[in-house]
């Protein structure tokens, strides 16, 4: 069925036309996009993407011994290796003398297999020592560790350039030599412990904001206007305040010497040499980050509850049914996609949350963050921190695909 | 009908602040089965009134009663009354059904009873096959009409309605008017009914009280109130009026001479000026002057056309008359009366028993 071309008035068809006189609107429309699109993919999607890439990346050894697993491309990895092996790691390993750059590949090596470290050392130390011909002998010499094959498949086995072993070692997971997909020896495991604690500590502390501010939601919602807005200033200064600033209030008021601590020994709850320690542990964290993230929750509550007819609860009641049950069947079902929105919101900046945790939450109360962090600024292994700031990423869009499909994204009310 | 003061409002008083009173010793007595309407302009307190019958509101001082029982002490949930909100204050997360079985499940009325009651709610609005629709798949006539509906289907005995027709467009709201009313008909349900529409107040209900001030002005049937206002306000909130400011200067039997402020005297019928000296405002309806009258009338008087204000099927005359150049005469459309121009002078005629002395505004 072929439909008629409708023309406008000068006779060009009316699509065009159209297309014409919108062409400007569209073009001021996409140049005032612009700037925030280039900002959000300068700052934004290029560092994520290179985050994603940096995790799985594992070329470092193939560059830094790129002779060795060439000449290891024909090895069958049973047996020892033959000379052009053996002679292949002496040029890569006297290349990197030479340039004094063999200390990145310890602890890599060393992570594949424990026993690197002392192993390329050594024979680092003896490699001038070292004379042509014969290679594969001299080697077992230096150190009897070059004859035993799990050290060579070891090396080999860091050989790929791409390698999800970050994440593994993320979930307490490794490589074994034949690789296998194995859990770390028991008292090395301290990531699930670290992610345990962290979904932990973010789902109480939804639940305390969601508790705390249910109620003064609707308080808002209901007071008159003279009131609600000194309480939504109440609710809003600390808010408008430095992060660092509340935090380390907490810290004057949790400290064991601090004011929150006198009241408790002045109430004697606690003898005064036995005070609680209330920071630097999982307690601080909870706390300060409940105050913390509690308008984050209050917010999207109160604008949904905003718009709630106080007449409904009224209704409701003319029917017959009671406080109770009218609150139960009418006031509550209406609230939940403030309720959704404010625990979605609360959990996932729960989740990744790093600066109170980090003063308050002491070795108990460290979130994952924290050790993201760490291996951002202490142990230089990018790659991992990498790779947990991945896995945090992912397990947010999981929370948010399954909040979706509960309750329904556009079910979602910030205000 | 039955119980002659089956709702009962006995010296309510009502303040918000404490300092200043909403409802003002108000005395009020409904019929079992009646229509009566609370009118009156916002802030008169008539939604007050109600509120505190439905028992979101608890009176400061006095006493309600429903069939013979104080309610004060009854929660809102446990009066029994049918109630339906300016907003329609419908469940929008509930279907229909499920609206108008709230009232029956929180009973705990079996289903297939409460499927009866539901159904025979609905038909009653005519909206049957509307159960499984969520509210906001309603125009606003049908969703009154659930409201309407819900406040009825678990049979109460007393209604309350509370501006339920504000927010409908003006054909519509005329037609609920009038379902309303056959509603209230059938099945003889008491209705208390609040609006600030007098046309609504006129056409619906038995009895009308008028509020200002938080006070009951009159409470009659609506001709009455049309006909015969008991003071000014009501005389001026109801309908039409015109209104001359003057002084008693004479009382003979049922009719008075009022002095005006411009010197002329008129005759009228004393209703709350009854003594010499006392100052008054005669109430006069538009329709009630007539013309170049062709029989005697106690008041005759020469005006002349301000404005002419067409109407279709009436026309309306401003006329400066007895100093008082908002003088509003309503003329019938008709072949005869096709001499009405601006700056005409004209005789116009009255009664002085159509002519209320009213006090003084």
């Amino acid at each position: 069925m072929s439909k008629e071309q409708i023309l406008s008035s000068d006779g060009i068809p009316l699509e065009q036309s159209l297309k014409k006189a919108e062409r400007k609107n569209k073009l001021k429309a996409v140049l005032l996009v612009a700037p925030l699109f280039l900002f959000i993919l300068i700052i934004y999607v290029f560092p994520i993407g290179d985050m994603l890439f940096r995790s799985v990346d594992d070329r470092m050894i193939t560059k830094m011994l790129p002779k060795t697993f060439k000449a290891m491309e024909s090895w069958d990895g049973q047996d020892l290796p033959d000379e052009p092996v053996y002679k292949a790691i002496y040029e890569d390993l006297k290349y990197l003398k030479e340039n004094k750059t063999y200390g990145k590949i310890i602890a890599r090596l060393n992570y594949e297999k424990s026993g690197f470290s002392s192993l390329i050392k050594k024979t680092v130390r003896k490699l001038k020592k070292i004379e042509e011909g014969n290679y594969k002998e001299q080697f077992i010499k230096i150190h009897k560790r070059w004859g035993q094959p799990e050290y060579l498949v070891a090396l080999r086995n860091a050989a790929p350039n791409w390698s999800y072993a970050k994440y593994l070692k993320g979930v307490d997971m490794r490589f074994d030599q034949n690789k296998n997909i194995v859990q770390v020896e028991e008292d090395r495991r301290i990531y699930k412990i670290l992610w345990m604690r962290t979904i932990n500590v973010a789902f109480w502390v939804t639940l305390f904001c969601f508790v705390l501010a249910y109620p003064i939601s609707h308080l808002l919602a209901t007071l008159p206007m003279k009131y609600s807005n000194l309480l939504m200033i109440c609710v809003l200064l600390p808010f408008w305040t430095s992060l660092l600033v509340r935090t380390s209030s907490w810290m004057v008021l949790l400290q064991q010497q601090g004011p929150i601590n006198d009241l408790i020994v002045w109430l004697g709850l606690a003898a005064d040499d036995n005070r609680p320690e209330l920071m630097y542990n999982v307690i601080g964290t909870f706390v300060a980050m409940t105050q913390i993230l509690l308008p984050f929750m209050v917010l999207p509550l109160y604008s949904v509850m905003k718009t709630i007819s106080p007449s409904l609860m009224r209704a409701g009641k003319s029917l017959g049914g009671t406080p109770l049950v009218s609150f139960v069947k009418i006031y509550f079902p209406l609230t939940i996609p403030g309720i959704g929105a404010g625990c979605l919101l609360v959990f996932i900046l729960a989740i990744g949350y790093y600066i109170t945790p980090a003063l308050v939450g002491g070795a108990s109360g460290s979130l994952i963050s924290n050790t993201i962090a760490y291996h951002m600024k202490s142990s230089l292994d990018w790659a991992f921190a990498s790779a947990l700031g991945t896995m945090l990423l992912v397990g947010v869009l999981a929370i948010y695909w399954v909040y979706n499909k509960l309750v329904g994204i556009d079910n979602i009310k910030l205000g | 009908m039955g119980n002659d003061h089956f709702v009962r409002f006995e010296n309510v008083d009502k303040s918000y602040d404490g300092k200043q009173l909403v409802v003002k010793g108000l005395n009020l007595d409904i019929e079992e089965g009646e229509f009566v309407t609370m009118l009156g302009p916002s802030g008169s307190g008539k939604t007050t009134c109600l509120m505190m019958l439905a028992g979101f509101e608890t009176p400061t001082n006095g006493q309600i009663y429903l069939d013979n029982k104080v309610i004060s002490d009854i929660p809102p949930h446990k009066r029994g009354i049918g109630m339906v909100f300016q907003n329609y204050a419908l469940f929008p997360h509930m279907t229909v059904y499920e609206n108008l079985a709230f009232p029956l499940r929180v009973r705990k009325i079996p289903k297939d009873e409460a499927d009866k009651k539901v159904d025979k709610a609905l038909s009653m609005v005519s909206l049957q096959g509307f159960e499984a629709r969520m509210p906001m798949q309603l125009s606003g006539g049908q969703q009154q009409r659930v409201a309407v509906a819900r406040s009825l289907v678990f049979d109460p005995k007393l209604v309350l309605m509370d501006e339920p027709l504000g927010a409908l467009d003006k054909n519509l709201r005329e037609s609920m008017q009038y379902e309303i009313k056959h509603i209230h008909e059938s099945i003889g349900v008491t209705v208390v009914y609040v609006t600030h529409d007098q046309t609504e107040a006129l056409t619906m209900s038995n009895r009308i009280a008028v509020f200002n001030d938080g006070k009951v002005q009159q409470l009659s049937s609506p001709d009455e109130l049309y006909e015969r206002p008991v003071n000014s306000f009501v005389a001026e909130f109801i309908g039409e009026n015109n209104t001359f400011a003057g002084e008693v200067s004479d009382v003979e039997g049922d009719k008075c001479k009022i002095k005006l402020n411009s010197g002329i005297e008129i005759l009228a019928n004393p209703i709350v000026a009854k003594s010499k000296g006392e100052k008054t405002t005669v109430s006069l309806r538009p329709e009630r002057a007539l013309i170049d009258p062709e029989s005697e009338m106690d008041n005759n008087h020469k005006g002349k056309i301000e404005e002419v204000i067409y109407h279709g099927d009436h026309t309306r005359l401003r006329v400066d008359l007895l100093g008082n150049k908002e003088f509003i005469l309503k003329v019938p459309n008709s072949s005869s009366r096709m001499d009405i121009k601006e700056g005409k002078e004209i005789n116009i005629g009255w009664n002085s028993v159509d002519c209320r002395a009213l006090d003084p505004k």
